[in-house]
């Protein structure tokens, strides 16, 4: 027996001793739930391509940080013209496509004119709308005139669909992107993964990986024996109803944060009885965004009371505009002229926030006399019937991109919203560029949705990573649709 | 036998017309567009127009028809919308994957239920049968994404011998790829084995009823030689009709294994494409698939005739 112990003790030792003599891990593979459709970022809404790409193989002149700041990337630094027109970007020199071809201002120049042209289908045209030319000064300076100031431009530079691309491959970067950053695509199993491996000559300070291998699991079923076999040694987005079965497992860290995706009820707001302020607030109190986060994102989501992240840094906490109140709402039903209540209908998309959350609302409103149908529909349904044709009354449905609550000033946006108020403080928005005036209005946007009761704000989809313990640098929210590689590396 | 041949030929060919024009009218129907699908919700309707005409989603209806079914007798099977290659790329790294699987998953449920078949039929109503078809019902029962999490859970998880799942491709290895088809397979063959062996039993219990394995029987032939030569052979026809349904079903119906498994095959690809309305991959794919199960079942069809002298001489 004892002999055993000692045998066993030793074998034990040897393994110990044996997996710490090798240096730190330089490869990973990272689970993804969806494939993207192809692999430029410039050339489609969809975001899985950012989450493979972004930051990683593509670079744009600016680039949004982990907690959504603005940060400069290919463009070292820049002024602007005191009337807000003129942006001059001084570049990085020194820098090659991965193809082996230089970087400098045409590229720049190149990109954006691309993105901006008549016949360009970027996904993300409206981030480009303001700009009137561009020129390239010297190799390494680009100047950028405005046709009016824009607050958000930076940022906007930042973004995915922002990216610079060569003349030489902008063509072909949908099969084998070529971009300037820190990781270079290598291959491409359609269906299965995508690999990405370090790049030689990198411009700035160089990836700790050698290796990143992105692999496509659609089933979040699958997800939970994917990490415990180690196949997959990261999750970065795991699915918040499998978390209970890892978050006790010293081998793995579940992180919890916050994406830019606001999860509303949206309401068709010119349609009766919606077109009614009562009836629309009346929908307000009668959500209890507590049983609403509990049952449609395990308890995670933040809740919300207008369209902005409670991380981002102008975010102003509204929650408290409409508590759960059945008697309140039941009043402003009866001051609306519908004491007996109304019959609707609720659309619900694919996502289990919508499936999952459409059940609760539906009982919740029927507590105050609102009897709605839940319809279930597809992606390709959903936004031909609601968001095209908007042949609908209630839907649920997280707003994914960052900093948009412009979408309720847009003409003939589905929410049918139409207020020259809320207009007027997002069109002076767009003209400001001063930090404090800027948070100013975006605090009194915030407060016009909220009085509108435009839609009913739920809560802000939580980010929930699951990963291996001994990994570090993986992004705890998600500003923008990225999984970024670079400052990622294995702990001893 | 020409006479047979010619006319299994003329149904399949009618079967493939009629295929392809059902396939395009219900696709045709279906709401939703693939071009504001690439494009998003922040895209303006003029760009999704324009993203339309460069697709070519705004050409008449019968003209697209005639175009795609053109494309189809030349082996052009158009390009994908959202992956913008062509379809044929698509599917043959798909088949890649699918056939193989298909393949073993059928080897090993025909390896597994003949002979389990064989034996209960011979053993009928006794202790042996019993047990098997017992077991048969089990297989049938059971869900296979749960047995698949459950060979996952032992053989990828607790044992560590095989990946929990992916296809690392054959670029990798004879070996890698096959390993990573291993479990699934198991799991697709299962059930179908549990079904193909109470179907080669009862076939066989109802041949061996026959009066001419009395007559052989009775001439002096061994037990085990009647029930190979004579009995196995009469009770075919059933057990290939099943298999040709089964391949048909194990190349492209098998869309939750591939789920469970992440596997990239040609299930999870028309799945894919009906929910992103890349309505070519999803057109030519199936009429791939109805081309396959018709060839599927011209060669059952013709191995009725191999099996039964009968269906030979018949004019």
């Amino acid at each position: 027996m004892r002999l055993w112990k000692t045998i066993l003790a030793a074998a034990m030792l040897s393994l110990a001793t044996g997996t710490s003599a090798f240096a730190a891990r330089t490869d990973l593979v990272i689970g993804i739930p969806l494939e993207p459709p192809h692999l430029d970022p410039t050339a489609g809404a969809a975001a899985a391509i950012d989450e493979v790409l972004y930051a990683n193989v593509f670079e744009g002149l600016t680039r949004i940080g982990p907690n959504g700041e603005v940060l400069p990337d290919l463009a070292e630094s820049w002024t602007i013209s005191d009337d807000g027109k003129v942006y001059t970007f001084k570049l990085h020199t020194s820098v090659k496509f991965h193809d082996g071809t230089d970087f400098d201002a045409s590229d720049v120049k190149f990109s954006l004119d691309r993105a901006r042209a008549d016949n360009s289908v970027n996904a993300q045209k409206g981030l480009f709308a303001a700009i009137e030319t561009v020129d390239v000064v010297d190799p390494a300076t680009v100047k950028v005139t405005l046709k009016n100031p824009q607050g958000s431009f930076l940022y906007n530079m930042g973004w995915g669909d922002a990216v610079i691309v060569a003349p030489e491959s902008a063509d072909t970067n949908k099969e084998k992107p070529i971009g300037t950053g820190p990781f270079k695509f290598q291959s491409w199993a359609k269906g299965s993964s995508i690999t990405l491996v370090k790049s030689d000559n990198y411009w700035g300070t160089p990836a700790s990986l050698d290796k990143a291998e992105f692999r496509i699991v659609p089933d979040a079923a699958a997800y939970v024996p994917a990490l415990l076999s180690g196949d997959i040694q990261a999750f970065p987005f795991f699915d918040a109803d499998s978390v209970a079965q890892v978050k006790d497992d010293p081998r793995f860290k579940v992180v919890i944060g916050a994406t830019e995706g606001e999860t509303i009820l949206s309401i068709n707001n010119k349609k009766p009885p919606f077109d009614k302020l009562q009836v629309r607030q009346a929908i307000s109190y009668a959500l209890d965004r507590k049983a609403i986060i509990d049952g449609a994102s395990a308890g995670l989501g933040v809740p919300i009371g207008s369209h902005m992240s409670p991380a981002n840094k102008d975010y102003l906490d509204l929650t408290g505009r409409y508590p759960h109140d059945v008697a309140k709402a039941k009043e402003l039903l009866k001051e609306a002229g519908l004491e007996n209540g109304f019959k609707a209908t609720l659309k619900l998309p694919p996502p289990s926030y919508a499936r999952l959350g459409g059940e609760i609302i539906a009982s919740e409103l029927r507590d105050v006399g609102i009897d709605l149908e839940i319809i279930p529909v597809e992606w390709a349904q959903w936004l031909d019937q609601v968001f095209t044709k908007k042949d609908y009354d209630l839907t649920i449905v997280s707003h994914t991109e960052p900093n948009d609550i412009d979408i309720y000033s847009r003409k003939d946006y589905y929410f049918n919203y139409d207020n020259p108020a809320f207009d007027k403080v997002i069109a002076d928005l767009n003209l400001t560029s001063d930090e404090a005036k800027r948070k100013e209005l975006l605090g009194q946007a915030q407060k016009i949705l909220a009085d509108d009761a435009v839609v009913g704000f739920l809560f802000e989809l939580p980010k929930v990573g699951v990963w291996d313990a001994k990994l570090q640098g993986l992004w705890e929210n998600a500003p923008i649709q990225a999984n970024d590689l670079t400052k990622v590396k294995w702990s001893e | 036998m020409t006479a047979y041949l010619l006319k299994r030929l003329a149904i399949a060919v009618a079967t493939l017309v009629l295929a392809s024009m059902v396939v395009f009218a219900v696709l045709e129907i279906l709401p939703g567009d693939p071009a504001r699908l690439m494009l998003g919700m922040n895209a303006s309707a003029d760009q999704v127009e324009l993203l339309r005409n460069q697709l070519g989603l705004n050409a008449p209806l019968p003209w697209r028809y005639l175009h795609w079914t053109g494309g189809l007798l030349s082996l052009d099977f158009g390009r994908s919308y959202t992956y913008s290659v062509p379809v044929i790329d698509l599917v043959r790294e798909r088949l890649a994957v699918s056939l193989p699987l298909a393949l073993i998953a059928l080897a090993l449920s025909t390896v597994i239920a003949i002979p389990v078949g064989l034996y209960s039929a011979s053993r009928r109503g006794r202790a042996g049968d019993t047990v098997a078809m017992g077991a048969a019902q089990l297989g049938v029962a059971v869900p296979n994404f749960w047995f698949a999490l459950m060979l996952i859970y032992v053989f990828a998880v607790w044992l560590r011998l095989v990946p929990a799942g992916g296809f690392p491709g054959w670029s990798a290895g004879v070996w890698p790829a096959l390993k990573s088809l291993l479990l699934p397979a198991v799991a697709l063959a299962l059930p179908q084995a549990a079904i193909l062996a109470r179907v080669t039993r009862s076939a066989l219990i109802e041949v061996l009823n026959e009066d001419y394995i009395r007559t052989a029987r009775a001439k002096g032939l061994p037990y085990r030689a009647v029930l190979w030569r004579h009995a196995l052979r009469n009770a075919m026809i059933p057990v290939l009709t099943i298999l040709g349904l089964q391949f048909a079903f194990l190349l492209a119906g098998t869309i939750i294994i591939e789920n469970v498994f992440y596997l990239p095959g040609l299930g999870r690809l028309v799945f894919q494409a009906i929910t992103q309305r890349d309505l070519i991959v999803v057109e030519s794919v199936v009429m791939l698939l109805v081309a396959a199960v018709i060839a599927v079942n011209l060669l059952v069809d013709l191995s009725y005739a191999v099996v039964d002298p009968r269906l030979r001489s018949r004019q």
